[in-house]
């Protein structure tokens, strides 16, 4: 079967089931108990053994499929989940992570078989067998094969809640009279199977050469016309064994399970209060029927669904006569509807695209709008054109935000590999740590999301590394032994705020005064002069490392200016704040959108410049007899703050032909919770505009972020007021 | 200059002027050449970069080819033009230019390169002289004249 245009789904579901593995083991180490966790972590390796044996992945499939073996034992209480366990089984993550990065770059997984490691897994496993045979020797269990396995786990039994026609019956109780066997199967097709009516068809074929299907519920015709979600039932009139009809059906790829047993016509009864116990400890991602002829599809993602999918496994006749359990069906469907996804992954590429023309498309409202203004004359035709245009306004800016959200995804697909760095990095480095994350559905836009994940590690691995104390000085200092690190992220006007903290030792500006002399960065006279603000900064310059000793995990020096590159190139800015034996923080500032901003234009001199909205506080009419002088500086007094004044004019070498004693426009910005005032000859107004890059060869102008069309056609420039304050 | 554009053995170069003297850029690079439209003055950066201008609807900056080369300030006239250039792993610039004359091809015989001499500083933006029957035509170097991206 030519996979190959299922690479990139298999990709991505891949990456999606090795990351809430890795949450998943991480908060299994906390708690070794949690059914939960046990269960959900068992059907993410169950899944990806699924897909990579699909896909033609055979390592990864043994390596996943012995994972799985490990979890179905525990799960079953047979192995206790042990500190050198969860070491392995982030051992194997790390070789799925090999497996999949390499299936990424070649289609292909290499040639790393991992054997130690499977080695290792089959010892806990083999530790863990012989309480097995005691304690579950009911089990028709036969070690090896993945779907017998199952078959007691995702024990989903419907067969057992059909209900037959008058018709049906009449055949069955004939078929018996001859001397054959009725049995009841019930097959799961597997969650990532993309033609599923063409391996149901496979299933009906090999059950139907020893045997003849007399019910199937859904209907054929539904289950042709792929109308089921996961699994179908089948009461099926046979002279062969149980064990041979299970085989054949097995023997269909991309099937995960069927189970079956003898059918006999009083099963229909003994449903509702059996159904419940057996279905208990079933993982799998189990459809919620509300009839019996209509199984509607739940949600398919990868949300945690041991606990919902327990209960309402009901088929109809079950939801019928038992009250309780349909109350518990909370998520129950309407009958009768096709399989409909409800998400729709869309390349990022297309996104973009649709971004630029709604782009252009504001740049032409815009012209439309000063091109009305220009022609206004106050007559009632463009009256009625001025309203036309301003529902034009709403709807585009209607369609910018739609376009906008539909690019923003949370921050968690980065943060949440981190608390498994940080363990791997406490257990390296010898210090106990806790990392505490906070605001992870906090939403980005998706290329700032996807370039943001390095310098947060970055930063990360310097807290844990050069920011928190070893354990015994922590003790020594008061402090509680086990350091934390924070990770907060917070949405702020039209920025989002990435903080990064710790407890530890903080900065010492000293040693980085030190350090940056004998590098030779700034001479003695230099830092002699210099404010702990810039000694800090000095961070940030290429090359600069002080922890004493280089280390695997921080050290080389080449961290911090990196971060501070990346981070501006996606238009944000870093700041630290540290106090010596209390700890740091490292702020990133981001810009919610990279495209369109809604900015206040401003006149200085002859020309026009933009200054975001999201850093305006406030618009000031300022007399110039307000304005006083503090060391040399000019300030103003505003509802007690004090606030420095900046002339545009000044600093962007303009003359300003406004007489100085009229009363100067103040725009006072903020920046996190600093002020200024921006002089300013005149405000035109609030205005959407496009961000566009000014390329590559003005790049030295610090004070200009970008540069924006006007509805007029001409370029007017974006100020970056945080480099101003 | 590195790979010329020939046809053949000849090469096409747009005729331009800057003052009295004749200048010949190298077809390949052009993209575009536009009458002068508005152009939205940058601050704090090298006094050559004059600016930028709205290109359909992209930002493109605009260098004065004269202060690079230490001639007399540009003065905008009718026939000034700005011509727009993108060399291979950069983005667009504009070069704004007196007057835009012809296209003329020249063989590989018509070209003869000339001998640096550091002293003068406009030989260093020349690439080679051509010979055609208007007179003698600079070639220019754009990889000395386009600023380099830092």
């Amino acid at each position: 079967m030519d996979v190959s245009q299922y690479l990139e789904i298999f990709l991505d579901e891949t990456n999606e089931h090795l990351q809430n593995l890795n949450t998943q083991i991480l908060s299994l180490e906390q708690e070794p108990d949690n059914m939960d966790t046990i269960n959900e972590i068992f059907r993410a390796a169950h899944s990806l053994k699924g897909m990579a044996g699909t896909m033609g992945y055979k390592r990864m499939q043994n390596l996943t499929h012995d994972m799985e073996n490990v979890f179905s034992e525990v799960r079953n209480g047979n192995i206790t989940v042990k500190a050198n366990m969860i070491d392995i089984l982030f051992q194997c993550l790390d070789a799925l992570e090999e497996y999949n990065s390499n299936i990424r770059d070649s289609a292909d997984e290499g040639t790393n078989d991992n054997e130690p490691l499977i080695k290792q897994l089959n010892e806990i496993l083999n530790g863990g067998s012989a309480a097995k045979e005691e304690a579950a020797p009911a089990k028709e269990r036969t070690d090896g094969s993945a779907p017998q396995q199952e078959s007691d786990e995702v024990a989903d039994e419907k067969w057992k809640d059909v209900k037959l026609g008058e018709s049906e019956k009449l055949v069955l109780s004939e078929a018996v009279s001859q001397g054959k066997n009725v049995y009841g199967l019930t097959v799961t097709v597997q969650e990532s199977c993309i033609l599923k009516a063409a391996r149901a068809f496979l299933v009906f074929k090999a059950v139907e050469e020893s045997g003849e299907i007399v019910y199937s519920n859904p209907s054929t015709q539904d289950i042709e016309d792929e109308k089921f979600d996961l699994d179908f039932t089948l009461i099926v009139v046979t002279d062969d064994t149980l064990e041979n009809i299970l085989t054949a059906a097995r023997a269909v790829s991309e099937i995960e399970n069927v189970v079956g047993g003898v059918y006999t016509v009083k099963n229909v009864h003994a449903s509702a209060e059996t159904k419940e116990s057996e279905t208990e400890t079933d993982s799998a991602p189990e459809p919620e029927n509300s009839t019996e002829t209509a199984p509607v599809k739940a949600e398919s993602d990868n949300k945690p669904v041991a606990a919902e999918t327990t209960a309402p496994a009901n088929a109809g006749s079950s939801v019928q006569q038992a009250a309780p359990a349909a109350s518990k069906n909370e998520k129950k469907q309407p009958a009768g509807k096709p399989v409909v996804n409800r998400t729709v992954r869309v390349d990022i590429e297309k996104l973009d695209t649709l971004m630029n023309l709604v782009s252009e498309l504001i740049i032409a409202k815009n012209s439309l709008v000063s091109a009305s203004t220009n022609t206004n004359t106050g007559n009632g035709a463009n009256n009625e054109v001025n309203e036309q245009i301003e529902y034009l306004e709403s709807v585009t800016t209607l369609l910018h935000e739609s376009v906008m959200k539909v690019r923003m995804v949370p921050i968690e697909s980065i943060v949440t590999k981190f608390p498994r760095m940080i363990r791997d990095i406490s257990k390296k480095l010898d210090k106990k740590m806790e990392l505490y994350m906070s605001g992870e559905e906090t939403e980005l836009d998706r290329t700032v999301v996807d370039e943001i994940g390095d310098p947060l590690m970055h930063l990360l691995r310097n807290s844990a590394d050069h920011g928190l104390e070893s354990n015994e000085l922590r003790k020594e200092r008061g402090k509680p032994e086990v350091g934390s690190i924070f990770l907060d992220a917070y949405q702020d006007g039209n920025n989002v705020v990435i903080e990064v903290r710790d407890d530890g030792n903080g900065i010492d500006t000293e040693s980085v005064k030190n350090k940056a002399i004998e590098r030779g960065v700034i001479t003695e006279e230099q830092a002699a002069n210099m404010s702990e603000k810039e000694i800090i900064g000095l961070l940030f310059n290429a090359g600069f490392s002080t922890a004493k000793t280089v280390s695997d995990i921080s050290g080389r020096g080449v961290g911090l200016d990196v971060v501070k590159s990346k981070i501006e190139a996606l238009s944000g800015e870093i700041e630290v704040k540290s106090k010596l034996g209390e700890g740091s923080t490292w702020i990133i500032r981001l810009p919610l959108t990279l495209a369109i901003i809604q900015a206040l234009m401003v006149v200085v001199g002859d020309e026009k410049y933009a200054i975001s909205l999201g850093s305006i506080q406030t618009l000031e009419d300022i007399s110039p007899s307000d304005v006083q002088l503090v060391q040399n500086k000019e300030v103003i007094r505003l509802r007690g703050d004090v606030i420095p004044v900046i002339r545009l004019s000044e600093i962007l070498d303009i003359k300003s032909d406004k007489d100085p004693n009229e009363n100067l426009v103040v725009v006072i910005v903020k920046k996190g919770d600093r002020l200024a005032g921006l002089v300013v000859d005149e405000l035109i107004g609030q205005q959407e505009i496009v961000i566009k890059s000014m390329g590559k060869y003005i790049n030295k102008c610090k004070i200009i972020s970008g540069a924006t069309i006007l509805g007029d056609g001409e370029v007017a420039l974006i100020l970056d007021t945080n480099s101003l304050i | 200059m590195d790979e010329l554009k020939t046809i053949g053995d000849t090469t096409q170069f747009i005729v331009i002027k800057l003052g009295d003297e004749q200048y010949g850029i190298n077809i390949k690079y052009i993209d575009n050449i536009v009458r002068m439209p508005h152009i939205t003055r940058v601050p704090k950066v090298d006094p050559y970069l004059k600016g930028v201008i709205n290109l359909r609807g992209e930002v493109v900056p605009v260098m004065s080819i004269r202060i690079k080369m230490g001639l007399p300030e540009d003065e905008f006239t009718k026939s000034s033009r700005i011509i727009i250039i993108k060399l291979e792993t950069q983005g667009y610039i504009g070069i704004i230019v007196d007057e835009v004359k012809e296209v003329v091809t020249l063989d590989a015989s018509q070209i003869e390169k000339v001998s640096y001499d550091s002293k003068d500083e406009k030989g260093n933006f020349i690439s080679g002289v051509g010979k055609c029957e208007d007179g003698l035509i600079s070639l220019l170097d754009l990889n000395m004249v386009v600023p380099e991206v830092s």
